[in-house]
């Protein structure tokens, strides 16, 4: 009777912690046949073994992400300069209201890295009801697979162009530059809105969007005057008209601006897939702790029945004498 | 959590930082507010995102008489290769031929064409070849040149240079759809302007 107490006692520690009972329950059926000291410490210990084992995957995937961060790291910071000299041309219009817009969402191709991926969708949509209304439309083009699986749930209509597989090999502004225009051939804009992770540090990520004018917008806000409007005071050198011109700076300044919001966007991939890693197998490793000291308790239980067990069995023979 | 801490703070304590000095872990805010002010309307729940001018370092104003040094912030997408920089004059192959910049020069944009860019420092040249890009050139005396490729004029090997020349010329005569053309001419282009950099 002590003993099925105390295999109940042992059990009921268990409780907690066995997600999956189904078929760990006939494991426990077998203790029967191998005696009480197996008493579901082999439950506990396929537990922790598996526990350790993702604390091991999820500390390699810590490092390989570090890694690959140093190495874009120094890249993304060098880009920095490329867009600067545009926004101090052009100035930086996100209020602008066009016609047509185009929101450029960046996102990762593989998981396991946080909140950015949900955080960009999420401000891709607002920027959406910020800028459709009766005349306006606003269109998608989405760069990266996650980013993709969300909102072909319910934004599948204005998805324009989808981008994946562009990390698969290291970025540079060749590959940019022709991804950057296959979007101007295929997609009619009058403002392009890039929204990405900027990398402002290893645990900060500041989702930011980056507004791309077309030529005729630009011509357009800088007769009406306003922050463009001393854009029509700067001589043209070379061309035939200032269109041209500005056709080629748009594009120019669209590639731009693209590659370093590509680079800041791996950045920003990297540094929260460390961090989520970071945080997962730390977790493992409490766990681990918690499962430690069930198996030991369990274990200790058992051998006290069976200490026991040997006793009162010893003090009966010594009784019957 | 702490991200919003710090927000909060510097939210709190003015909208300029200019003159407070800001922590290192301190986020910057959208500048333009007619674009905050639009996204509390649709997305009250959420901070806005940023804009790259928040990012940005303030540029200097125009002066009103003519400094004597031009500002160069001369960019690659690798690399800023100057940022800033005082010079006294920079030399910049446009389009329309090789461009003079001194400092007070009238607001510019130029697109440039392969060809040597030089920058004058006191006694100081250096020259680098530019592949292409674009330049502006401010009111405030600073000058910022965009290229997509540049190298100093050291690092490039005449013979290489001969045998591209040789080989884009001959598939510009073997070419036989535009865009095959285009590349080809292209290349002869950058290549012959390599080589009259070297010589001359």
């Amino acid at each position: 009777m002590a003993m099925s107490i105390l295999r109940r006692e042992g059990r009921r520690l268990l409780r907690p912690i066995a997600a999956i009972r189904s078929p760990l329950a006939s494991s426990d059926q077998e203790e029967g046949l191998l005696g009480v000291r197996s008493i579901s410490t082999q439950v506990v210990r396929n537990r922790m073994k598996s526990v350790k084992n993702i604390q091991k995957i999820t500390k390699a995937m810590k490092m390989v992400a570090a890694s690959k961060l140093r190495a874009v790291q120094g890249r993304a910071e060098n880009s920095r300069g490329l867009w600067q000299p545009f926004t101090a041309l052009l100035g930086d219009n996100p209020s602008i209201d066009v016609k047509k817009s185009v929101v450029v969402t960046l996102s990762s191709d593989k998981g396991l890295c946080g909140g950015i991926n949900s955080t960009v969708v999420k401000v891709s949509r607002a920027l959406y009801k910020l800028n459709a209304g009766p005349e306006k439309e606003v269109k998608f083009v989405i760069v990266g697979e996650k980013a993709k699986a969300i909102m072909f749930r319910d934004s599948k209509n204005d998805i324009s162009l989808t981008v994946t597989e562009l990390n698969k090999n290291p970025l540079n502004y060749a590959q940019v530059s022709v991804l950057a225009d296959d979007i101007l051939k295929n997609v009619e804009f009058d403002a392009l809105r890039i929204v990405y992770n900027k990398f402002h540090s290893v645990v900060a990520f500041l989702p930011t969007v980056a507004t791309v004018l077309s030529p005729e917008i630009i011509e357009k806000e800088s007769e009406v005057g306003g922050k463009l409007g001393e854009l029509d005071s700067y001589e043209i050198e070379g061309g035939e008209t200032k269109g041209e011109i500005l056709q080629n700076l748009a594009e120019f300044q669209f590639s731009c601006v693209m590659f370093n919001a590509v680079l800041e966007n791996a950045c920003s991939e990297m540094g929260a897939r460390m961090s989520a890693m970071d945080s997962s197998s730390r977790n493992a490793g409490e766990m681990l702790d918690r499962l430690t000291l069930t198996y030991n308790r369990t274990r200790q239980a058992s051998i006290t029945t069976e200490l026991i067990e040997i006793i009162s069995g010893a003090s009966a023979l010594e009784a019957a004498k | 959590m702490f991200r919003q801490a710090s927000r909060l703070v510097s939210r709190s304590i003015t909208a300029k930082s200019t003159t407070n000095r800001a922590f290192s872990t301190e986020v910057p805010s959208t500048i333009d507010s007619s674009f905050v002010e639009a996204w509390k309307k649709v997305a009250p729940n959420m901070d806005p995102p940023q804009t790259p001018s928040s990012f940005m370092k303030p540029r200097p104003s125009t002066a009103s008489s003519i400094p004597t040094k031009l500002t160069v912030n001369f960019v690659l997408p690798y690399a800023s290769e100057l940022s800033g920089k005082e010079v006294d004059m920079v030399i910049i192959p446009a389009t329309t031929g090789q461009m003079g910049v001194l400092p007070g020069h009238v607001p510019t944009i130029a697109e440039l064409k392969p060809g040597i860019m030089s920058v004058h420092e006191g006694t100081d040249i250096k020259k680098y070849f530019v592949s292409s890009g674009f330049a502006f050139l401010h009111a405030n005396s600073v000058a910022d040149i965009i290229a997509v490729e540049a190298v100093p004029l050291e690092n490039i090997d005449a013979s290489q240079v001969q045998k591209g020349l040789a080989e884009f010329t001959q598939k510009l005569a073997s070419a036989t759809t535009d865009l095959e053309k285009a590349e080809a001419q292209i290349g002869v282009e950058v290549h012959s302007a390599m080589n009259a950099a070297l010589s001359g």
